[in-house]
């Protein structure tokens, strides 16, 4: 089965690279023998995989209900304002990248975001300069 | 009725990175010296049903997979993906040697060489601590015979789906089957293969130590044992909580701290809403329970906006495989995003009500069948909110008619 080790080849290109370029998906394409467009529609589809280059670190702040309930547009704002980016962007230097993702299973700590692999709950206006500033 | 801690008693007090804190794997030393077939008869006369939301007896699944023929796969769903819940990530933190003694035990059950934990991509922080796990149990002999793989999923809710899940470990979009076949009978690479969720093979060695009796006598006639129920929302205390099953929904919004309840919904972003006066609903499978996740709602949340943020939720997360589910969540976001914007019309809720209908029978699986519930509900119990934001709605037209 060749196509089973499709997904992780292209989870190794995200990890390694920061995002998978056209370049590596038509690497993968000829090494593992699959048309080029299920290589792409592999990679669309799953959230944490990314076409465009990102930061060097991902900011993703939950933006569901729970979250939501618990103020989380205004510590999502609050990074807009530290940051100066949108949803979606990323910063001139390349540091951060800042998304809105789907539920993270953190609702206890509401709202809550991940930066990279790690976990932070509890987010208030306040804590996002510090949370930050971690990262170089 | 107070918690009724069987999977999560001192599951504080553990320490997860030491299989000796844990204890013997007592339950899975007790199943290896009974027959397949004994293990499954009390796995199925415990009436253990599926913990992951869609409540199917587990018993029945695992005599399904022991009779198929072919090599058989054992999947863990650790894809925790509905919205506000999050006991999984609890158990798989506190205690992943539950799981793995139970996994060990469902492979001996159902005769399968190899497994698989399905791990969503944004628990990626439980990986080290899960391969620790697995690789003391492994030092200890426990998993012998038994291939135990890690698969990250990539981000994607329909993945918790499990026809979806398995084509994404077959490295595939993650996109639902049709079925039959189930996976039973064909599952991951065609074999036939059984899924079940954290929390269910974590109840697992629990009914095989203390036995189908015991176990029981937990619950209700069609909802046996207990349940971990993840509260969050307007609370004071949002955490797990553990209950027997059929305990009122009353009873946890007090142990959480749950003010001023407007509603509640129970199940995760496609579970019922169960409104302030109803609040004596008991928590099971014949009522209310889904994944168990308990999103709670004061007197302060309007339901039109809530459910125009769930529905934003599951269109985003449709998988775009059948017609009813990738068309109908756009054309249900359209129009609540009229409402929600003062742009209703009056064929609105019978556009809803229309379309919610139909994607009840004619969507491929249980995203796209279960998308109408929290919209059919509020408009049941909420029906007035939705008119009002129609009439302020067609207010706001003769404003603008008037000054124009």
């Amino acid at each position: 089965m060749k196509s089973d080790k499709l997904l992780n080849m292209i989870k190794s290109e995200q990890n390694q690279n920061g995002y998978v370029s056209e370049e590596a998906m038509a690497h993968i394409s000829q090494e593992l023998r699959l048309p080029l467009a299920d290589i792409y529609g592999v990679t669309t589809f799953y959230s944490f995989l990314s076409t465009e280059p990102l930061g060097r670190h991902v900011i993703r702040i939950c933006k569901s209900v729970p979250c939501f309930l618990q103020n989380g547009e205004t510590v999502a704002a609050s990074i807009e304002k530290e940051l100066g980016i949108t949803p979606g962007e990323t910063t001139a230097d390349g540091r951060f990248t800042f998304l809105l993702t789907n539920c993270i299973g953190a609702c206890d700590q509401a709202p809550a975001m991940l930066v990279n692999d790690t976990l932070y709950g509890n987010l208030t206006p306040g804590k996002i300069k510090k949370i930050l500033q971690s990262f170089d | 009725m107070p918690e009724k801690k069987i999977l999560t008693d001192k599951i504080e007090k553990m320490d997860p990175g030491r299989i000796g804190s844990y204890g013997g794997f007592k339950a899975l030393k007790k199943a290896l010296g009974m027959s397949p077939e004994d293990v499954i008869k009390e796995i199925k006369d415990s009436g253990l049903r599926g913990r992951g939301g869609a409540g199917f007896p587990c018993g029945a699944k695992w005599a399904m997979a022991l009779k198929a023929k072919g090599d058989k796969v054992l999947i863990c769903n650790a894809d925790e993906g509905e919205v506000g819940t999050f006991k999984d990530r609890y158990l798989l933190t506190h205690n992943p040697y539950l799981l793995l003694e139970g996994m060990a035990i469902a492979a001996y059950a159902i005769d399968a060489k190899k497994a698989y934990i399905y791990l969503r991509a944004e628990y990626r922080y439980l990986l080290d601590g899960l391969l620790n796990a697995i690789s003391q149990a492994e030092e200890k002999g426990y998993l012998k015979g038994l291939d135990i793989t890690i698969q990250e999923g990539a981000g994607a809710y329909i993945c918790g789906e499990e026809s979806a899940l398995m084509n994404s470990i077959e490295g595939k979009r993650g996109e639902s089957r049709f079925k039959p076949p189930f996976p039973t009978q064909k599952g991951l690479f065609e074999k036939p293969t059984i899924i079940n969720n954290v929390e269910t093979l974590s109840n697992v060695p629990i009914i095989i130590d203390k036995g189908a009796k015991w176990y029981s006598k937990l619950g209700t006639d069609d909802s046996k044992g207990t349940k971990l129920f993840c509260v969050s929302g307007d609370v004071k205390n949002p955490g797990v909580y553990e209950l027997e099953l059929g305990s009122s929904l009353k009873e946890l919004l007090d142990l959480a701290g749950a003010e001023d309840v407007k509603w509640v919904q129970v199940g995760g972003s496609v579970g019922s809403i169960v409104p302030s006066d109803m609040l004596d609903t008991p928590l099971a499978y014949e009522t209310a329970l889904g994944s168990g996740a308990v999103m709670v709602f004061n007197s302060t949340r309007d339901v039109v906006d809530f459910v125009h943020r769930t529905i934003e939720f599951l269109n985003e997360e449709s998988c775009g495989k059948c017609t009813p589910c990738r068309e109908g969540t756009e054309v249900m976001l359209e129009v609540l995003g009229r409402l929600v914007n003062g742009e209703g019309m009056e064929e609105d809720l019978d556009i809803l009500e229309n379309l919610g209908t139909v994607m009840k029978d004619a969507a491929l699986c249980g995203l796209g069948q279960t998308v109408p519930v929290p919209i059919l509900d509020s408009l049941k119990y909420y029906r007035e909110d939705y008119e009002n934001r129609i009439s302020q709605s067609v207010f706001l037209r003769t404003l603008k008619t008037v000054s124009g």
